[in-house]
């Protein structure tokens, strides 16, 4: 060992720094950005100085920033293990549908028709709450849901998708295959879910009013912690031991196994907390956003998650960051000027990106800047 | 109501006689025509019925004419029926000329009505038109007074599909008779029948008042009857899942046509391909493109227009898939993963390009005239155009085949499915290979659009709504042999459609995606994998 650690090409995995000092000097302007400074411009600068920041702005970003713990969740399972999933809108939907179910209770009578149950509950003539929405007025109980439910789907799905060893294209496949069921099953009003309508008309959080600015700032800077600490875990896991054996699984799953690795825990481990960030960014979109809906489980969300990860350069730590802000960035730009043309964008950039960036924005240039040295 | 029963037994055995008599022989008694006019509706009603038991061509004419509101009587009193500006004599069945202009209609009410409609099909019957009296048959209500107006039907009627319709519609009027034994011979025939009709009749039999009693007095034919309540729906299982099958197959066929193509570029070049579905898609619209020519330059030729649109489908999906083939595809070989983004990246391009030029809503694209309809055996409709679409699914699967294993090419394409590498070393020119297969797929995705775009809507996301099911019938068959996904399709059609009448559509889709998942625990490369010993990288 002690060789091999002297060895100039070669650090034991979990020895280096975790970041260098221009990195936490980055996260930490970021932070004070996010916690301070934009709460500060939009709850205390009056609304017609320049520096106000609108309600509508403070949402949007939140909303990216959301998408940005996903990207960063789902780069853990592309970008580093070589798994492609094309079935995570499914986790970030069951994290937002079990905090949404909380949220739904929280409005108590003051739905259109002054029931304790969810205006959808009777209009299909229910009388009580079917069992699996028990103890969901407790916010304990839904924090604990918002991790379990897509955590439990993952696991079981992962552990026999994996255990068989499905991989590559297949697995790809089978995933969006369960999104899929999934968005059927949510569609249906009989599931309890509201159907195709989903949860909205949220009032209120923990008794706080859900429209008000000061919620909508807690939230906002609740995300971006979240965003933070998401990826300082990716970061640290990769950094680790286990991380190192991800991406061997990713560079030659064989070889790993010749070598003694059984991956399939490996593989279920980091799937599984894949699926539980995703779970948990969900929860923090839903209240912002006001609206949950089967239309998350669309396979064609899932594979735009996948293009994030692939815009800003997979296996890098900021590429996640870089793509889900650009590609989300354009698309609330194309979706008000040239609604029609964002297809036409989109599809492009799948196209683009896979042929000529295959590292990414961020790989790309890191690149250019290896290519100056 | 006595006296009603016994003007129609008169009129069933007027019909008889008058039959017997032969047809047509006597016109009808002016007085009698005179009468319809009548104030009084029960005076009417008596003409009516008069009318009816003569029994001929004259009086069905008159009938009907009086039901639709063409008969008219003129100011001299002279009774006619005007029929688009011609008229003939309601008596004598000659032409009236010119019109009389004073003309007033003869009026009914609808009690007259329901009383012409019987007295009609009771007419129908004798007609000399089978459809004529199939359909008659049909109109009848079981009545014991019919009795023998069925009987001397029955003893005149040749075809077997009227007889046992009259047969059926004698049984259910005997039914009522007063004598258990008659009742006992009723429930033999019906015991035959196939219809759920049937089944309706008998089981008030044997339900019971509040009071106790049994609608049915007799003990011997209440258990007549719950025994033939058993045997029609024993019969009527056999046909229900006989049809059930049909409608798996046919789904199956639609399964196989849409992923046969995916199979041989999924298989060729390890490359799912996700605008496959936009494939489809685009052979639906080229179908649509040519209907819409048809229509504009030759309207004669208009059912035949499927025919045309076989090959048009055919040649611009497989010329646009060997467009992406050169363009993007070909570049990501061996990188998979980045295939099926950048394929997913052209299917969204494909879509919008297409609400672009088409608009975002459906088109319309109609069955040629020989397509629709179906076929009725017993009592199961077998639509054509489903019958159509499972011998031309079984066609293009049988020219797929004999393109790969009795032609150059798909030795060609056999060989590098099995071993890229060593069939470039031995001269297959592989990158040919793959353009040309992969605009065969695309090319029979494009008829399977042609065909999907006869059974349901073409709008820009046809392909979306198909695409699952095909990738799973490809998982599920695994890859380099048609077997598999033939085997793959039909049983995934044929579960489904046996699933669903008990789970329900999604519960039954969600389900066989559990089972896909379970059984690829037992054979992770599907149900027939090529046999090697590569071990995969």
């Amino acid at each position: 060992m002690n060789t091999l650690a002297t060895n100039p090409g070669f650090t034991i995995p979990g020895s280096e720094p975790l970041f260098d000092g221009r990195a936490w000097t980055a996260i930490a302007a970021f932070l004070i950005a996010t916690l301070v400074v934009v709460p500060v411009l939009f709850l205390v600068v009056p609304a017609s100085s320049s520096f106000h920041v609108s309600a509508y702005f403070v949402t949007l970003v939140g909303k990216i920033m959301c998408y940005c713990a996903v990207a960063v969740a789902m780069n853990l399972i592309w970008g580093y293990t070589g798994i492609l999933s094309l079935g995570h809108g499914v986790f970030f939907a069951l994290g937002g549908y079990a905090f949404g179910m909380y949220l739904m209770r929280m409005i108590g009578r003051e739905g259109q028709y002054q029931s304790l149950l969810p205006d959808f509950m009777v209009f299909l003539d229910w009388k009580a709450y079917p069992w699996y929405w028990s103890f969901t007025d407790h916010f304990w109980v839904a924090m604990v849901l918002v991790v379990l439910a897509p955590g439990l789907l993952a696991f079981v799905f992962g552990f026999f998708a994996f255990r068989s060893r499905i991989k590559g294209v297949y697995f790809s496949i089978i995933t969006q295959a369960l999104t899929f069921a999934f968005m059927l099953l949510f569609f249906r009003n009989d599931t309890g879910f509201g159907g195709n309508n989903g949860f909205t008309d949220f009032k209120r959080i923990l008794g706080y009013r859900i429209a008000d600015p000061h919620t909508r700032a807690a939230l906002f800077a609740l995300t971006a912690a979240y965003l933070m600490a998401c990826l300082v875990l990716s970061r640290a896991l990769i950094r680790s031991k286990t991380g190192r054996v991800l991406t061997a699984i990713r560079d030659s799953e064989n070889r790993l196994m010749f070598s003694g690795y059984n991956p399939l825990w490996y593989k279920l481990f980091v799937w599984t907390l894949s699926a539980v960030l995703c779970g948990i960014a969900g929860a923090l979109y839903v209240p912002q956003v006001g609206i949950i809906n089967p239309g998350e489980m669309s396979a064609a969300n899932s594979i735009e998650i996948a293009v994030w990860v692939a815009v800003g350069g997979r296996g890098t730590l900021l590429g996640p960051l870089v793509g889900a802000s650009l590609v989300n960035g354009a698309k609330s730009y194309f979706t008000q000027s040239f609604p029609e043309y964002w297809l036409f964008f989109l599809g492009l950039l799948f196209i683009l990106v896979t042929l000529f960036l295959p590292k990414g924005v961020v790989g790309w240039f890191r690149e250019k800047r290896k290519a100056a040295a | 109501m006595p006296l009603r029963l016994a003007t129609r037994v008169l009129i069933g055995l007027a019909l008889v006689f008058g039959l017997c008599a032969g047809a047509g022989a006597a016109a009808i008694e002016p007085a009698l025509l005179a009468q319809l006019t009548s104030e009084d509706a029960a005076e009417k009603g008596e003409a009516i019925d008069a009318i009816a038991a003569i029994g001929d061509e004259a009086a069905l004419a008159v009938l009907s004419a009086l039901r639709d509101g063409m008969l008219k009587v003129s100011g001299t009193g002279q009774m006619f029926i005007a029929e688009r500006g011609k008229a003939t004599d309601a008596a004598t069945g000659a032409a009236v000329d010119p019109v009389p202009d004073d003309a007033e209609k003869v009026t009914i009410n609808n009690r007259l009505r329901t009383r012409i409609e019987s007295a009609i099909g009771a007419l129908r019957i004798f007609s000399k038109d089978p459809k004529e009296r199939l359909a008659a048959v049909a109109t009848l209500t079981a009545d014991e007074a019919m009795l023998p107006a069925l009987d001397q039907a029955l003893a005149s009627e040749t075809d077997p599909a009227i007889k046992s319709a009259l047969q059926q519609v004698r049984a259910a009027s005997q039914l009522k008779s007063s004598d258990a034994a008659k009742r006992l011979a009723a429930i033999d025939v019906l015991a035959e029948s196939l219809d759920a009709k049937s089944k309706n009749l008998l089981l008030p039999l044997m339900e019971k008042s509040p009071a106790g009693e049994f609608a049915e007095p007799d003990e011997q034919v209440r258990q007549a009857a719950s025994a033939a309540v058993a045997a029609i729906e024993r019969r009527l299982a056999v046909y229900d899942y006989a049809g059930r099958v049909f409608t798996g197959l046919s789904l199956g066929s639609i399964l196989l046509l849409v992923a046969l193509g995916l199979a041989i570029t999924y298989g060729l070049l390890g490359v799912i391909n996700m605008a496959h579905g936009e494939m489809l898609m685009i052979g639906a619209y080229a179908t649509y493109a040519t209907q819409t020519v048809f229509r504009a330059y030759f309207p004669a030729a208009i059912d035949w227009y499927v025919v045309f649109a076989l090959p048009v489908a055919f040649l611009v999906a497989g010329g646009i898939g060997i467009l992406l083939e050169r363009s993007v595809i070909r570049w990501l070989y061996g990188r998979p993963l980045e295939t099926l983004l950048a394929t997913w990246g052209i299917s969204l391009f494909l879509i919008q390009l297409v609400r672009q030029l088409f608009g975002a809503q459906n088109v319309e694209v109609s069955n040629p005239t020989w397509m629709s309809g179906g076929i009725t055996v017993v009592n199961l409709v077998l639509p054509w155009n489903r019958i159509v679409i499972i011998g031309f699914s079984m066609t293009v699967l049988l020219l797929v085949w004999l393109m790969l294993t009795r032609t150059r090419l798909g030795l060609f394409v056999r060989g590098v499915t099995q071993n890229r590498t060593m069939a470039s070393c031995v001269g297959v020119p592989t990158g040919r290979v793959d353009m040309i297969a992969f605009g065969l797929g695309s090319g029979i995705a494009g008829l399977a659009g042609c065909a999907l775009s006869q059974i349901g809507n073409v709008g820009p996301e046809l392909g979306q709504s198909y695409i699952i099911d095909s990738f799973m019938v490809v998982v599920l068959g695994g890859v380099g042999q048609l077997a598999g996904t033939v085997y793959a399709a039909l049983g995934l059609g044929v579960a489904s459609k046996f699933l669903e009448p008990y789970l329900g559509a999604v519960p039954t889709k969600i389900l066989i995606l559990v089972l896909i998942i379970a059984f690829i625990q037992k054979r992770p490369q599907g149900l027939f994998a090529l046999k090697g010993r590569s071990v995969e990288t």
